[in-house]
């Protein structure tokens, strides 16, 4: 087992956010995840970026499917209402949940068994249909829960715990999303929790599918020489080409930043997300830009992470239904009903 | 009467008639009744996709508005165009319009359908066909009459587009039919001024077509025939009809929704279930768009396959919401899975299940009460749900509302299981009416301000007397907050492995279904002095086994009548079993599920229910009914020592 590190006192985290609340209530229970599995990492930036954030924990749904990645929405936010549903099926009823209380924030936490084999349906039209919310995809290339079969994202020529080969195709989830039309597709690493906290804060500012798929090492079944999701491996291959963070609303843009040096693009609730570092002619705008960019890079073995691709302008489920805004759930029944002598009325046409 | 003659060459047209299975229950009608007025079947053969299907149903309009009783059967292929269809209209004053194979009059407009159309004519009966080619010397009997009338040659005579022609041949045996069976034209000619008002040139034509059917007939027909129509009731409001309406059971189980709040639908495609989220998109559209914003108070989602719609109508009822889907068999196989989740979580669910032929694919185009075991145990493990069972379109509404309020009090999926033959064809029932004082049955769930009061907040504790314990919606506040999960909990809502906290939760559970068989719509029970047994059955057996109820009494053998309208069993059902040592269930599947569902969840012994069951998947027929109940009374007799 493995324990979140609770923060000292002297912690600077203890101070309260903008709620009045420390890092301590965006927590949940105790992690009952192998000790050093990159799970717990990646719920502690998930932690963190909600303390950040100052979002009310009650105001938070969280939802997963089946697998160690899929337990770890009970490690935080225990303020939040938590589904913990069946394998594969999470991004069909976040959708509906979604549909029907769009007040809400809507984390998906999934695995790579999860979403890109049982799942990979489900998975693929909530990004078609650009539900609202951010969706991480804890990546370890096997199923970590029925103990280490080869996932769909392990890499042809990787290598199992007992030293047979991968020889099939690797689903890549961020090709996937970026070919689906994602609005919001980044890539991690759940031992560079610089990088994953801020692009966690971005997505779940996204107004629309935010797809965070994050390298996490499954310390068990897939940490060994020969396999390509281990800590060693990855920290190797690792190349963080984009760096972004966001800017909140509240914040002025200042003068700070020499002019040229950042790219900005404002997001729906008018926070900005500041690109501080693209490689050479990189534009996360541009789609088939950035798909030929990650295709010529990963066929060398890197793995270039950041938050590669956003388009905010993309409309999300409700904005496509001209959902109203009062969340369906609340509306009150007298607004729904259209009452007795419209019944009447209407029968008319079936006389 | 004038008879068209008969041409000689021998070919109508080409192609093979499809194969049709022999069709059981065409019997000697009690009833019988020299002038067949108000009294009578006919058949439309016709041509999938060539608008016959606006034809028909303007006729069965036209005899309904007259006040007649009157069904129509659709029986269409599983295809777009091309293939044959078949439409039967059943007139009966009594009221007595389940489907029959008798045939008072067929209209055969299909050639390759010419051979069985007319061998399924009543002696003395009479076709109606296309005298435009002659037909084939094989196919004529002489104990029909054959009436010809040359549509196509008329319609090429009077109509300009190729396209126009076809439709308009079927536009004119309505004309025909006016005449022959004495429909009464001012009627027609209303409805075509309704249904073309925005459209008049369609309106021109549609009444050219069916004034050029109906002259013909007058001019060479004896008009009308002994089997006819007569208007009924007299007086405006009298007739049987008045204060009925004629509708599709898919669309009364979309008003249903509507009515019940119902916010989020999540589907997939899928015959017959296909038209209640189209009549449900169309009444939101009406009825649940802000005029000026043009916002939506719904969100109606296709989804990607049946496994996603139950999960958004999950994750939408979790959240509050009023969440529906409407699926067939092949869906409810996929489904099963989640409905597990949502029974075992406790989450309200209502899923509409327009039942046709299984297994597999099966006959998508026809109907069957197949899934009856499968929602009753939908799910891995044990898990039982509560299933309401409507017999006719006024059902479909009531139910679906009721369902609703299920589903929430008792925070659980329930179905609604229709079937082909109510969802899709068209009913006569009574106007449907609405209590504006109805306020949905939310169940249990928790304010901001009574979670306040609780010192602390457990999902699944205490339960209430009916099993129910409070749940909480996303978003109330973090004291309310819990995990829901599908995996092994306690009562306070936390993973456990432990035998006894594991049964705790799952005993209680099924004390919460059992409690529910009291709040599930009770069974119809209809007694009668000197019953020698019962009938029971369910869902759209209704009007044939009431019809073979009559009928029976008629030769001397009583029985009494039970209908279930909903699982689990209410005490009535348990009663009536109780009370009859022998019963029929009659049921449209192979397997007598509905006799199974009450061995297992009554007292009831298997020597006491005898199995009636028709499942080739057209409509119940009365005449099937008491086939079977004579033959198996006959052989419990021999099997009796004297
Ligand atoms: C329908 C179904 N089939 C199989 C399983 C068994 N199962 C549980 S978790 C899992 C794989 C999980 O892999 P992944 O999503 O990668 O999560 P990880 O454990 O690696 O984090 C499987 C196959 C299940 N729970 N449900
Ligand atoms: S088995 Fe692997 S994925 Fe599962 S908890 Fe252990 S390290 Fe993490
Ligand atoms: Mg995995």
């Amino acid at each position: 087992m493995s324990y979140i590190k609770k923060p000292s006192a002297r912690n600077p985290s203890l101070r309260p956010n903008a709620l009045g609340l420390t890092v301590r209530d965006y927590e949940g229970a105790m992690s009952t995840l192998c000790a050093g599995c990159g799970h717990d990492s990646i719920t502690a930036a998930i932690t963190r970026a909600f303390y950040e954030l100052d979002v009310a924990p009650h105001m938070v749904a969280k939802l997963s499917g089946i697998g160690c990645s899929s337990k770890t929405p009970t490690y935080f936010l225990s303020g939040a209402h938590g589904f913990n549903s069946a394998h594969g099926r999470m991004p069909a009823i976040l959708t509906g949940a979604s549909a029907a209380n769009r007040d809400l924030i809507y984390i998906g936490v999934s695995g790579d068994g999860d979403s890109l084999s049982i799942g990979l349906g489900q998975m693929s039209h909530a990004i078609r249909r650009n539900v609202d919310a951010l969706y991480v995809l804890e990546n370890n290339g096997v199923y970590g829960l029925t103990k280490g079969q080869f996932s769909a994202s392990a890499d042809p020529g990787s290598r199992s715990k007992h030293g047979e080969p991968n020889t099939q195709q690797a689903i890549d989830p961020v090709l996937l999303a970026l070919s689906l039309g994602a609005t919001f597709v980044a890539r991690s690493f759940s031992g560079d929790k610089g990088q994953l906290v801020p692009i966690v804060k971005a997505g779940l500012r996204h107004r629309g599918f935010a797809l965070v798929d994050v390298i996490s090492p499954c310390v068990t079944f897939n940490d060994h020489e020969g396999s390509t999701k281990s800590y060693r491996y990855t920290r190797g291959h690792q190349e963080p080409i984009v760096e972004a963070d966001l800017v909140p609303p509240a914040a002025e843009i200042t003068a700070e930043y020499a002019a040229g040096a950042a790219v900005d693009v404002r997001m729906h609730d008018g926070g900005i997300v500041r690109f501080t570092k693209i490689p050479e002619g990189y534009d996360p705008g541009d789609r088939d830009a950035v798909v030929a960019y990650l295709r010529a890079h990963q066929s060398t073995g890197a793995i270039p992470t950041g938050l590669l691709y956003l388009d905010p302008s993309g409309s999300e489920m409700h904005a496509a239904n001209r959902t109203v805004a009062t969340p369906l759930a609340q509306l009150p029944y007298e607004s729904l009903c259209p009452g007795a002598a419209a019944l009447d009325a209407l029968q008319r046409a079936y006389r | 009467m004038l008879r068209e003659p008969i041409g000689e060459t021998p070919e109508a047209s080409a192609g093979a008639a499809p194969a049709r299975g022999p069709e059981a229950g065409d019997e000697t009608p009690a009833r019988e009744d020299a002038s067949r007025v108000n009294r009578f079947a006919f058949k439309l053969a016709n041509v999938n996709g060539t608008g016959s299907a606006s034809a028909n149903s303007l006729l069965m309009q036209a005899i309904f508005r007259m006040g007649i009783p009157v069904s129509g059967k659709n029986l269409f292929p599983s295809n777009i165009q091309g293939l044959p269809t078949w439409y039967e209209i059943r007139v009966d004053k009594d009221g007595y319009t389940a489907r029959t194979a008798r045939f008072d009059l067929v209209v055969a407009m299909n050639a390759e359908t010419y051979e069985d159309d007319i061998d399924e004519v009543r002696p003395s009966g009479w076709v109606l066909f296309d005298s435009s080619w002659p037909l084939k010397q094989a196919f004529l009997r002489t104990d029909v009459s054959f009436l010809g009338v040359p549509y196509a040659k008329i319609c090429t005579e009077n109509f300009a587009e190729a396209r126009e022609r076809t439709l308009m041949k079927n536009i004119a045996y309505v004309g025909t039919l006016a005449a022959l069976l004495d429909i009464d034209m001012g009627v027609v000619e209303d409805m075509l001024r309704e249904k073309f008002a925005a459209k008049p040139k369609l309106m021109a034509s549609n009444a050219k077509a069916i004034r050029l059917g109906y002259d013909y007939a007058k001019e060479h027909f004896a008009c009308p025939l002994p089997t006819r129509l007569e208007a009924m009731g007299g007086p405006p409001g009298a007739s049987p009809t008045a204060d009925k309406i004629l509708i599709t059971g898919n669309t009364a189980t979309a008003l249903g929704a509507l009515y019940a709040g119902a916010t989020v639908a999540a589907w997939y495609p899928i015959t017959p279930s296909t038209s209640v989220l189209d009549a449900f998109t169309e009444l939101c559209e009406e009825y649940r768009v802000d005029p000026e914003t043009k916002e939506r108070r719904y969100c109606i989602l296709q989804a990607e396959d049946e496994l996603a719609a139950i999960g958004m109508v999950i994750g939408a009822g979790w959240n509050g919401a009023r969440a529906f889907t409407a699926t067939s068999g092949p869906g409810i196989s996929l489904m099963s899975e989640l409905v597990g989740l949502a029974y075992y979580a406790e989450i309200p669910a209502v899923i509409v299940d327009v039942q046709r032929v299984g297994p597999s694919t099966g006959m998508p185009t026809r109907t069957q009460q197949g899934d009856i075991l499968l929602c009753a145990y939908a799910s891995h493990g044990d898990t039982k749900h509560i299933l309401l069972f409507p017999a006719n379109p006024e059902e479909c509404f009531h139910f679906t509302v009721r369902a609703f309020d299920l589903g929430e009090r008792f925070q659980t999926p329930v179905f609604v299981l229709s079937d082909l033959d109510i969802g899709m064809n068209d009913w006569v029932v009574p106007r449907l009416t609405w209590d504006d004082s109805y306020r949905p049955d939310r169940g249990r769930v928790l304010s901001r301000e009574e979670l306040d009061a609780l010192p602390k907040y457990f999902r699944y504790s205490p339960e209430d007397w009916q099993g129910v314990a409070a749940r909480t919606l996303p978003g109330t506040s973090a004291k309310g907050a819990f995990f829901t999960r599908g995996s092994g909990h306690n009562k306070l809502g936390g993973y456990t492995e432990r035998p006894d906290e594991y049964q705790e939760v799952m005993d209680r559970l099924a004390r919460k279904h059992w409690t529910a068989r009291n709040f599930v719509p009770p069974a119809i029970v209809e007694t009668r002095p000197n019953a020698s047994f019962g009938v029971v059955t369910v869902g759209s057996c209704d009007l044939a086994v009431r019809e073979a109820l009559a009928e029976l009494a008629t030769n001397g053998i009583v029985g009494d009548y039970l209908r279930v309208r909903g699982f689990p069993f209410g005490p009535e059902i348990e009663s009536f079993l109780r009370r009859h040592d022998r019963m029929f269930v009659v049921e449209q599947n192979r397997d007598g599920q509905l006799r199974s569902l009450l061995t297992l969840e009554t007292g009831v012994a298997k020597s006491q229910l005898f199995s009636v069951r028709a499942y080739g998947g057209l409509p119940l027929q009365a005449a099937q009914v008491v086939r079977e109940i004579v033959h198996q009374i006959r052989e419990t007799e021999k099997e009796r020592p004297a």
